[in-house]
């Protein structure tokens, strides 16, 4: 039955691919219609990833795909005044801000922006029109898609997205901030596409973040590039509050060559299915990579994280701290691989994950996985899954606290751990807060979702097309 | 203020402590010593209300209530102290933060309103002098990486902060050095008020030295044996425990 959804879906999006390849190729590159030629027979092949697939082992798409999905593969909200449906609520977090809309870019003056000091941003499909070398250099070198299904289906029918390029020596002072909204009125299938590529010794901050605004079914299936290059830093985080009826499934590919810094930190705050991939390429020396995550769930939320460091040079470093608080029937799966190959010497490599289950019916599958074939490496890992501590407990109960407001203490101080991790002030204390919320149970949907989902009278959107 | 009558308490079917009486009046500092496995901190946790143990027998009242009618916080709030014997480790949580959230449900509890940001501070300095902590202990996760002394002296910090009625101190001097137990006995002396308890529980005499009783009672195999004054902490530093053991022994023949 299930392979049944898979396969209807496979063949759909086969049969679309043909129908509609003219609009899907748009003005892509000769190079990019090489690359999703060959991503497009990868998915033919591999078609969606299985549950016999080990990375995929506790996490089940196929009930997702029993879906009709509505596909648009024609930008039908290029000119919409986003302002007038969604406005980012953090206070005092000043960013420039692009807004992808159910997967195109939108913008008010022109499609690609060049900042003052160099940088360009703006819309991945005019940056192939306007800037295909860079695109041709740079695009699908990281993201893999031999190994990653959603990534071949990504590549296969990548069209739009956000694109950034950090000229060298240039330090973007601004975060980008990426808002990535879903808003159909009927099922949606998007794939947007990312490419990010950060100069010698240039450094950037992005923030993505992903939003729902009606609590219709959508699957995101969502592919990031980013380019480190020699001494380059670059900081991601990734949020997400969507709906109880969104899939997201977001890959994140880092390359990095010498001296370069990566932290990435993904919060999952809400949402119905999340699966995480974060694959770095550490392809030079005197590399640090860091990579945070938190997810804090409940009902029959679903959430996985799966992260591949691939240590290719000698005397880099890598992290992994990954923590989850999970409530109700809500299931975390967290597999961690670091490779560490024959010359990657004098590697440092860590990798920590650590739940806490509030039920008896929460699941945590904790998978770390290393593979080493240097001898002169630091490594080490850890998982736990386990309740909160019974004797902090009590201790703080002896003190006068009572049950609920230890417990709460106790998971915010656990979240903590990787809200501090947080470098943008405002964004911290937005996080924090909405942790806090989350874990008093003041925040069971997007705060900012106007739809107010618990609600009995949703509103209804009116999103004005006269102005395409 | 505190009566323990008959008090049987087991643990997995275990009986650790087997028909225990104490009486302790506001005022007063009674010192309960005994070997180890006597069942020392257990009597501390049952009074505490620590949920392992089951009360088989007997009963505890705190002024004039029935203390197993009562959370442990809510024991806490009527104004019960446990200084715990291995303080635990909080990791993220601020001995600050979670002493003015203790110190505001406390204060909820008995219906006054919450200590003010500037109150609290105010108060946490004061006490701060009184137990000799200099260093910025207290904006530091609780207990976490402290080191034996310094756990010790943030109960009695902990205990300056919230002002029992009832202060039962498990084993606070083990691990400590002379200085520290210095610390920590200047500490409680300067917190004894007249409406106020305190039950210390040590394995040996030296505290007493700096912590005066009034009443010393010598707890065996769940039972106490022998109950005096202050100088029956001297006799037992002098003659050991065997000496009280073999004294009930004659008691029971004759």
């Amino acid at each position: 039955m299930n392979t049944m959804h898979t396969t209807l879906m496979k063949d759909k999006l086969l049969e679309l691919f043909e129908t509609e390849q003219q609009n899907i190729r748009g003005n892509a590159t000769p190079m990019v219609n090489r690359i999703r030629k060959h991503a497009l027979t990868r998915f033919k092949t591999n078609g969606f990833p299985t549950t016999k697939k080990e990375s995929w082992r506790f996490t089940d798409l196929t009930p997702l795909l029993n879906t009709e999905f509505a596909f648009d593969f024609r930008n039908q909200s290029k000119s919409t005044d986003i302002e007038k449906i969604f406005t980012c609520d953090v206070y005092d977090l000043d960013t420039y801000s692009q807004t992808l809309l159910n997967g195109w870019l939108i913008y008010k003056h022109a499609p690609l922006t060049k900042l003052a000091d160099g940088t360009i941003v703006g819309s991945l499909a005019k940056a192939m029109e306007v800037y295909p070398d860079l695109v041709d250099n740079y695009l699908g070198k990281a993201a893999a898609t031999d190994q990653h299904e959603m990534a071949a289906l990504n590549t296969a029918f990548l069209q739009d997205g956000l694109f950034i390029f950090v000229p060298d020596n240039t330090k973007v002072e601004k975060p980008i901030q990426l808002i990535n909204i879903v808003n159909a009125e009927q099922p949606v299938f998007l794939q947007p596409r990312h490419l990010v590529i950060v100069g010698k010794n240039a450094s950037i901050t992005l923030v993505h973040c992903d939003h729902s605004l009606t609590h219709n079914i959508s699957f995101t299936n969502t592919v990031l590039e980013v380019f480190a290059e020699e001494g380059a830093k670059v900081e991601h985080y990734k949020m997400q509050n969507k709906g109880r009826n969104s899939a997201l499934v977001t890959h994140s590919f880092f390359h990095q060559k010498q001296n370069s810094r990566v932290s990435s930190n993904i919060i999952t705050l809400n949402g119905g299915f999340t699966k995480n991939i974060v694959e770095a390429t550490i392809d030079g020396t005197n590399c640090e990579s860091e990579h945070y995550g938190l997810y804090l769930v409940d009902s029959n939320q679903h959430v996985d994280n799966q992260l591949n460091i691939d240590h290719r040079a000698p005397g880099s470093t890598s992290n992994q701290l990954y923590k989850g608080i999970l409530d109700d029937e809500a299931k975390a799966v967290f597999s961690g691989k670091v490779l560490v190959r024959r010359h990657a010497q004098q590697t440092q490599a860590f990798q920590n994950n650590k739940n806490i289950l509030l039920t008896d019916e929460a699941k945590a599958n904790t998978q770390p996985h290393l593979e080493i074939y240097a001898d002169d490496v630091k490594c080490s890992h850890g998982a736990t899954v386990g309740q909160l501590d019974p004797d902090a407990m009590f201790y703080m109960r002896s003190r006068g606290l009572c049950e609920r407001t230890a417990r709460q203490m106790m998971m915010i101080a656990f979240a903590g751990e990787v809200v501090q991790k947080i470098s943008i002030d405002a964004l911290r204390a937005r996080i924090q807060n909405m942790v806090e919320k989350r874990l008093k149970g003041e925040l069971s949907i997007c705060e900012q979702c106007v739809l107010h989902c618990n609600s009995k009278e949703p509103t209804s959107f009116n999103i004005d097309l006269s102005k395409l | 203020m505190l009566s323990i009558k008959n008090l049987t308490v087991s643990i997995h079917g275990k009986q650790i402590i087997k028909g225990l009486n104490l009486e302790v009046k506001e005022g007063e500092v009674h010192a309960i010593m005994g070997p180890n496995g006597s069942g020392k901190s257990t009597l501390a946790s049952v009074i505490a209300g620590r949920e392992m143990f089951d009360v088989d027998e007997g009963e505890i009242t705190y002024m004039d209530q029935d203390i197993f009618d009562m959370a442990p916080e809510t024991r806490a709030r009527e104004g019960i102290f446990l200084g715990f014997q291995y303080p635990v480790e909080i990791p993220g949580v601020s001995i600050a933060n979670f002493l003015r959230t203790a110190i505001n449900e406390k204060r909820k509890y008995l219906g006054l309103e919450p200590m003010t940001g500037a109150e609290f501070l105010k108060l946490m300095e004061e006490k701060k002098k009184m137990v000799e902590i200099h260093s910025k202990l207290t904006n530091r996760s609780v207990n976490e990486g402290f080191s034996g002394g310094e756990k010790k002296k943030n109960e009695i910090f902990q205990m300056a902060m919230l002002e029992p009625r009832l202060a039962i101190l498990d084993e606070t001097d083990s691990g400590l050095d002379i200085d520290a137990l210095k610390v920590v006995a200047n500490g409680v002396n300067k917190l004894r008020r007249p409406d106020n308890a305190t039950i210390v529980i040590t394995h040996y005499q030296r505290l007493l030295d700096y912590i005066v009783p009034d009443f010393v009672h010598v707890l065996y195999d769940g039972r106490i044996i022998k109950s005096g004054g202050k100088e029956l902490a001297l006799e037992l530093e002098n003659k050991g425990y065997d000496w009280v053991k073999k004294e009930t022994k004659t008691d029971t023949v004759s």
